[in-house]
């Protein structure tokens, strides 16, 4: 019988094109509306690096001023101190741990006729490579010797390597900057997690850093940070006095497996502060936090308020779309009425009138999905051209097999819904009320 | 007026008229909230900056030599920038307004940590920073040149000048006439003194969004690092000419550095209010589309109910009913509807407004917009169902006359 349907169905479109053709483009228009934005949203709020996105936890501890909390409601700093970052690294209570923050260098090219280029980069300890799972085409990060003995060594990315190397292996090669020679450790191959989670202050889209070396290097050439820095109380006494200050510029994670671990880990940070507490430091009440990345990104709001509105809009333009799809299934129910009552005459049950016609529904309905498809496509590249020139848009707007899939089924679910009332009006038409006039 | 069988009619097939009321009062929601936030939106990137927009730009110059007497270089090459032809002033500074990177600092009237602060751009100016800027000095006086002195970072020393803008002045001492401020000393970083010379009209922040973003301080600061920002204000006229020429002579200067982020002042704006300039085009778009469904699903609610009811119409008319009469008709259901749509609506739209308040912060509607979107839905309404009202009018009034 279904196969039947089918036919019906067909023959049923065909009887009606402009009918159906409007049924179509309305949910095709709705559906593209809204996908596109859920796209958005899909993209930006999704999971950066789901393989280890459990393990990973982004570290806070409360140093701020004792008259007004660092963000409201008493959120603690979203940065670290140097003092604080350093000593929690050195302590080593975790299975691993980074601490880092974003600077930048000048790549000196060293042919011909080659000028010179910025590059923003990450001064971090050994860890940040093995961590965040970081894929490497030549080479990789260095050990925790080099950290201690502040060692020129750097991993460079795929676009540098090219750059200055013709991307070949350029591992154990010297590269220099800020006419200073480093020795390449690796080439980063391209990583681009979305957002990007490891340093949600400054610049949650941006591509990661172009090159990476050791903090210990930066620090002892008085690097100062390219990202956010904030102090409750100024800190004195030139760059040395900067790194003993409450200022916050760093960011500090580390890898714990299981509740227990974490647990643990979390005594320790109070443990910690208390013992910080003693020294005449962190007036504020204990208010530590460890947060994985997902935790992270929803604490930050990574996913930005606008397009939550947008969201909201255009759920509500696919039920105006779902509205007309509904009065175009009205009328073409009162067109086929005569069809009905004939077929309800000859035997057909209401069950039968009901499948008939939502199964053609359901076909509208991946006819439009199909069809919404292209339209979201086609929203997004509205969205490219509107928001171009942010550089991340690129990789929101692409679509992936989830979203592809997930529009053709609200596609169909809409349809059928807006399809229930129509075709239980279909079914209560009595047999024989239109043969009078045929 | 026939509203009591037209409501009557409506009652027998009340779905399909109730569909379309339903699609005119979210259609109105969102019509409503859409405009509330284009509104918005556009009063946020109209405020000025306080700059010369037309003729400032700005570029970063990055010295990369680690021996490089930074002093002497920026020294050099403000001077080269100044004399250059076109060029009527220019500065080293750390930020720009709607730069989106800057500084801020929080300032108190006793040098008492323990008080509330309040926060205030910082801007790094010398002598020639009003001027650059192309501020206007309401009250007191710019900075001598004496008074600017280079930035020294092991020292803790903050410079005991400063020129704040009216904003500033205001929040700091309210409800006062701001000349008053003059001569007073309030406190940076908690308890260095600072003296108020002189107050602008307008200066913003580099961050648009910042509930602070009138609040600015000038700061007879000179800072020589590796990284420099010029911002460079040329004669009317000259700016786009001189743009790329200065670029090139400080590229080319012989000192091993990288010029680079050259921004007109305009460009920067641009860039500072994108999300919002984008989210405004977006909800046109939106809008227009939306209104256009609706009229189409009136016209198709419109011509079918129209087609329905022709043998009813050709009775009518057959009786003696006028053309006008029949067009007034449908006319007037249409505006029924369209009433209890946009009454509806009006309801929707305001609960839709409070939990946008509530969720994304957003700004409540004025209220004016909801009579206006009314107006525009009957407007709609009754152009749509023009079309079909008139081809009701043409249904000949033999057709009661006849059996099928």
């Amino acid at each position: 019988m279904f196969r039947y349907y089918l036919k019906l169905g067909l023959f049923s479109i065909r009887k009606n094109p402009v009918l159906s053709a409007l049924m179509v483009a309305a949910i095709a228009v709705g559906i593209g509306a809204y996908m596109t934005i859920v796209n958005i949203d899909y993209v930006m709020g999704g999971n950066p690096i789901p393989q280890r996105s459990d393990v990973l936890f982004h570290v806070q501890v409360d140093n701020w001023s004792p008259n007004e909390a660092y963000e409201e409601p008493d959120k603690p700093p979203e940065q670290i101190t140097y003092l604080d970052g350093t000593a929690l690294l050195a302590a080593g209570k975790a299975r691993r741990q980074v601490l880092s923050y974003k600077t930048g260098r000048v790549v000196e090219p060293q042919g011909e006729g080659e000028r010179p280029f910025q590059v923003v980069s990450r001064a971090t300890s050994a860890d940040f490579f093995a961590m965040f799972d970081t894929p490497f085409v030549y080479g990789g990060g260095w050990d925790k010797a080099a950290d201690d003995n502040e060692e020129y060594v750097v991993v460079i990315n795929r676009e540098t390597n090219e750059r200055v190397f013709g991307g070949e292996d350029s591992t154990g090669r010297t590269i220099v900057m800020n006419g200073q020679p480093w020795r390449v450790a690796g080439v980063m191959d391209t990583w681009d997690p979305i957002p990007k989670f490891y340093d949600l202050n400054n610049g949650s889209f941006e591509t990661p850093e172009e090159v990476f070396f050791p903090l210990s290097v930066a620090i002892a050439n008085e690097l100062g940070s390219w990202g956010n820095n904030s102090c409750w109380k100024p800190s004195e006494g030139g760059w040395e006095g900067y790194l003993q200050s409450e200022c916050i510029w760093l960011q500090f994670w580390v890898e714990l497996h299981g509740a227990g671990e974490k647990q643990e880990y979390l005594s320790f940070l109070d443990a910690y502060v208390e013992s910080q507490k003693a020294l005449g430091r962190f007036p504020r009440p204990m208010n530590n936090r460890l947060y994985n990345v997902m935790e992270w990104m929803q604490d930050r709001e990574v996913v930005e308020d606008d397009v939550g509105v947008l969201l909201g809009l255009a759920a509500l333009f696919l039920v105006v779309c779902l509205l007309n799809t509904i009065g175009l299934l009205l009328a073409k129910v009162a067109r086929r009425s005569d069809d009905i009552s004939l077929r309800r005459a000859l035997g057909a049950s209401r069950s039968a009138i009901f499948a008939q016609y939502i199964i053609e529904a359901g076909m509208i309905g991946v006819a439009g999905g199909v069809l919404g498809v292209g339209m979201t496509w086609l929203g997004l590249q509205g969205i490219e051209l509107l928001y171009g020139e942010f550089d991340f848009i690129a990789r929101l707007i692409e679509m992936d097999w989830t979203v592809i899939i997930a529009a053709v089924v609200l596609a169909v679910i809409a349809a059928l819904a807006a399809a229930l009332y129509p075709t239980w009006r279909a079914c209560a038409i009595q047999p024989a009320s239109e043969l009078k006039a045929l | 007026m026939e509203l009591g069988p037209i409501w009557r009619a409506l009652m027998r097939h009340k779905t399909s008229y109730v569909l379309i009321a339903l699609q005119i009062a979210v259609t109105m929601a969102i019509m409503v909230n859409a405009i509330g936030i284009i509104q918005d939106r556009s009063k946020q990137m109209q405020r000025p900056s306080g700059v010369d927009e037309d003729n400032i730009f700005y570029l970063t110059s990055l010295i990369y030599d680690a021996d490089a007497d930074y002093q002497a270089l920026m020294a050099a090459d403000l001077e080269a920038i100044r004399g250059f032809p076109g060029v009527r002033n220019a500065i080293a500074t750390n930020s720009v307004p709607l730069g989106d990177s800057g500084w801020s600092e929080g300032i108190r009237l006793q040098p008492d940590p323990d008080l509330d602060s309040t926060g205030v751009a910082i801007f790094f100016a010398d002598e020639h920073g009003i001027d650059t800027f192309g501020l206007n000095l309401i009250a007191g006086r710019n900075f001598d040149p004496t008074e600017a002195t280079w930035r020294d970072v092991e020292s803790d020393e903050w410079p005991p000048q400063a020129i704040m803008t009216r904003a500033m002045v205001e929040e700091l001492f309210p409800d006062r006439p701001v000349n008053e401020a003059l001569g007073k000393t309030v406190y940076v970083q908690q308890t260095k003194p600072v003296t108020i010379i002189g107050i602008t009209e307008r200066m913003q922040a580099a961050w648009n969004r910042w509930s602070g973003v009138e609040r600015s301080m000038l700061v007879p600061w000179k800072r020589a690092s590796a990284f420099t920002h010029y911002v460079i204000r040329t004669e009317p006229g000259y700016r786009d000419e001189i743009m790329p020429q200065i670029e090139e002579m400080l590229a080319t200067s012989g000192t091993n550095r990288i010029v680079r982020g050259m921004r007109s002042m305009e460009e920067i704006r641009h860039r500072s209010y994108l999300q919002d300039s984008a989210m405004v085009k977006l909800l046109v778009f939106i809008v227009s589309v939306l209104t256009a469904i609706t009229g189409l699903g009136i016209v198709g609610l419109a011509s079918f109910s129209v087609a329905r009811r022709t043998k009813q119409i050709g009775t009518r008319r057959a009786l003696g009913a006028t053309r006008l009469a029949i067009l007034r008709y449908f006319m007037l259901e249409n505006f029924l509807i369209s009433s209890i749509g946009v009454v509806a609506g009006a309801i929707i739209a305001v609960g839709i407004n409070i939990w946008m308040v509530e969720a994304f912060g957003l700004e409540r509607i004025a209220w004016y917009l909801i009579p206006a979107a009314m107006v525009t839905l009957w407007l709609v309404g009754q152009l749509a169902v023009y079309g079909p009202a008139r081809r009701a009018t043409l249904v000949p009034p033999a057709l009661a006359t006849r059996s099928v």
